[in-house]
């Protein structure tokens, strides 16, 4: 019973940055029609930015966090400026395939900025854990779950409760439609696609240093985010936030009571299940496509 | 714009004829190391002992009155790429020797490779046991492979009254390979073995499995797997709480790396390794080792990669005295020279014996292994 509960808890602490992750690349399908494939490397890029503010700068923990948001938040933006604006308009593949060129180029460009040898980052947390009972669980672990759950709270509400979050739901049912009402369609792609970037950045900054940092970090971090959005549905945030919850779930029973050597190959198998019986995603309401 | 196209082969062939000439002033020999991927750290360190090897014996005059040249490339810790490496470092480079490839998977993919090229590779890390028993002549291992270490571990197991243990190892040739062999001698010696957990290269989170294992009745866990992951599994096991015995095998923990990054979960952990950088006049020679552990300080690199590096510097050793004694840099003149070197090794004299089926035998050379523990952040040796 005590290995269930710390298998459920570790489940919380995973499944909260599996639903940043996913939720940042929803966000970006859903209303832009663009399969992100820099969504690994944006994960990556606030992972560095984290070694480079808290190790090479010296300063504090705390403060490189919302550095590393807004940095994921530039670049984010940049990259729809320069690659996806001219494409605006052309079809899904071409703009996958460059999406997949920047992925590559960028990984490339922190091997060779950082090397391939991974960093870590130093935190401000004590050593010994929470102990509750039979489980316990890191300070830092706690730390990056409230987080997380922060950072998904302020999207939901940044979508829901604003005027920009109307024009970005406005774009996502009907771009032209939006365009014809005064929504600068424009603005909202690169707002949607900097907000995404920087949810990436942040699930990178928070778990860089409970693991290690390293140029490919970001490979499995995009399959896995890839898997969150399959099981949520396209588009659908919510659906995002509970499929991290399932992924994280399946990952940790399948480990601990099925054989940990397919624990990355748990996620992947609720996808085919999903993809057989619900292809829209488990949450996945009637909506209007295109 | 014709006359350029027809100036680019004229000089694209000048370039080669060159570039032939100067590479014909060097013997090359190609290091198939992982420097990008899950093994990254260990690799770079055998690449920068390599270097020193190369610098040293290039300082005193090179072989057969030419310098050495190291032709490094990087396998990206994939098996795949491995053997892709190998295949350009024989075919494009020209080496007529390797040393590789860090991972026993990395190794094993690579090996059919040299069958094929017939190009012999000094083995400096791997230790699975497939590696020279599978009948590949061209494969020349100065690290121990797993049986050896769980036959050194045998004398210590009563002392530490074992009695049941977990295993948790790396999902590759290399940790179900220890895990094999460790569990058949336990067994052996009435041990219970538990579980056997697995955890992929690149996984970074292994609470699952620790949990797991901090659940089960035994007192040990044997942890098989590179410096990175390794400290990870210290920090998620000290997180969850788990107050087993940590023994790790497989001579890649960089001890001084885990101190540094785990910290007081290090405390209390074993590890068998290769070398004892940390008492060089305990080493079979404690001249050399003297030698290399300034010149690793003098380059500026971290002491806690000295127990990595240590294999790069011996393997290019290896592979020069055997181009010495071959007198020629041609693969099956050194594959024949490796027979009958003797060389003094950071870790034993490196004399290849005989391993793995009749004819087609593998050699081995017959390294020494340590048992040392985490005190108080330092590093105590134990009687194995």
């Amino acid at each position: 019973m005590s290995e269930f509960l710390q298998h459920l808890i570790n489940m919380l602490v995973l499944g909260g940055t599996y639903a940043l992750l996913g939720i940042g690349l929803t966000l970006i399908f859903g209303i832009m029609n663009v399969v992100n494939f820099t969504h690994g490397v944006l994960y990556t890029f606030g992972a560095y930015i984290m070694f480079i503010v808290v190790q090479q700068l010296g300063l504090n923990f705390f403060l490189a966090l919302p550095v590393a948001v807004l940095a994921g938040w530039l670049l984010g933006a940049a990259i729809e400026l320069t690659l996806l604006r001219p494409l605006r308009g052309s079809d899904i593949d071409t703009t996958m395939l460059v999406m997949i060129g920047a992925w590559i180029a960028m990984q490339s460009g922190t091997l060779w900025i950082w090397g391939g040898v991974a960093k870590s980052v130093a935190t401000p947390f004590p050593e010994a854990p929470l102990v509750l009972g039979p489980v316990s669980v890191s300070w830092l672990r706690l730390f990056v779950l409230a987080a997380a759950a922060l950072l998904i709270l302020v999207t939901y509400l940044l979508i829901n409760k604003t005027s920009l979050g109307r024009a970005m739901r406005a774009t996502f049912q009907d771009h032209d439609t939006a365009s014809l009402m005064g929504v600068n369609v424009d603005m909202i792609y690169t707002s949607t696609f900097a907000i995404g970037s920087s949810l990436a950045a942040a699930a990178g900054a928070l778990l860089g240093p409970v693991y290690v940092i390293f140029p490919q970090m970001g490979d499995l971090a995009a399959v896995k985010a890839f898997a969150i959005v399959i099981l949520g549905g396209l588009g659908n945030i919510t659906g995002a936030v509970i499929g991290g919850f399932i992924l994280a779930l399946a990952e940790e029973l399948g480990a601990g009571y099925v054989s940990s050597g397919y624990r990355d190959a748990m996620g992947f198998l609720i996808i085919i299940a999903v993809l057989i019986f619900r292809p829209t995603g488990l949450f996945a309401r009637a909506e209007r496509v295109g | 714009m014709t006359r350029t196209i027809r100036l680019v082969p004229a000089i694209a062939l000048a370039t080669a004829l060159v570039g032939g000439a100067v590479q014909a002033q060097t013997i090359k020999i190609g290091v198939n190391e992982p420097l990008t991927g899950a093994f990254a750290a260990s690799g770079t360190y055998v690449v920068n002992g390599a270097k020193i090897a190369a610098d040293e014996i290039n300082a005193k005059g090179g072989i057969l009155g030419k310098k050495i040249e190291l032709v490094i490339e990087d396998n990206k810790s994939n098996p795949t790429e491995a053997a892709a490496v190998a295949e350009k470092l024989i075919t494009s480079d020209k080496v007529p020797v390797l040393m590789g490839a860090w991972g026993s998977s990395l190794t094993l993919a690579v090996m059919p490779k040299l069958m094929e090229y017939e190009t012999p590779m000094v083995v400096e890390t791997s230790s699975s046991g497939k590696i020279t028993t599978t009948g590949n002549p061209f494969i020349f291992r100065i690290s121990p492979p797993s049986a050896v270490e769980a036959a050194a571990f045998k004398g210590i197991v009563d002392k530490l009254a074992l009695k049941k243990v977990d295993f948790l190892v790396i999902n590759n040739d290399w940790g179900r390979g220890t895990a094999e062999d460790f569990s058949k001698m336990m067994k052996d010696k009435g041990i219970t073995i538990g579980l056997v957990e697995t955890m992929d290269q690149g996984a970074q989170d292994m609470s699952a499995q620790l949990s797991k294992i901090k659940s089960s009745d035994s007192e040990t866990v044997i942890v098989t797997t590179a410096v990175d992951q390794l400290t990870l599994i210290f920090k998620q096991a000290a997180a969850l709480g788990l107050k087993k015995r940590i023994i790790t095998t497989g001579g890649s923990q960089n001890p001084d790396q885990i101190i540094a990054q785990a910290g007081a979960a290090a405390n209390g952990t074993m590890h068998l390794t290769t070398f004892l950088p940390w008492f060089p006049d305990k080493t079979p020679n404690p001249e050399a080792t003297n030698y290399f552990i300034t010149e690793w300080k003098k380059r500026g690199f971290e002491f806690a990669g000295c127990t990595e590096s240590f294999r790069g510097y011996d393997g290019i050793r290896t592979a020069a005295a055997a181009i010495e004694k071959a007198g020629k840099a041609e693969p099956a003149a050194i594959k024949a020279a490796l027979w009958n070197i003797n060389i003094k090794g950071l870790n034993g004299d490196i004399v290849f014996r005989k391993s793995g089926p009749e004819g087609k035998e593998s050699g081995q050379s017959q390294p020494n292994v340590y048992l040392i523990e985490i005190n108080d952040g330092k590093v105590e040796m134990k009687t194995l």
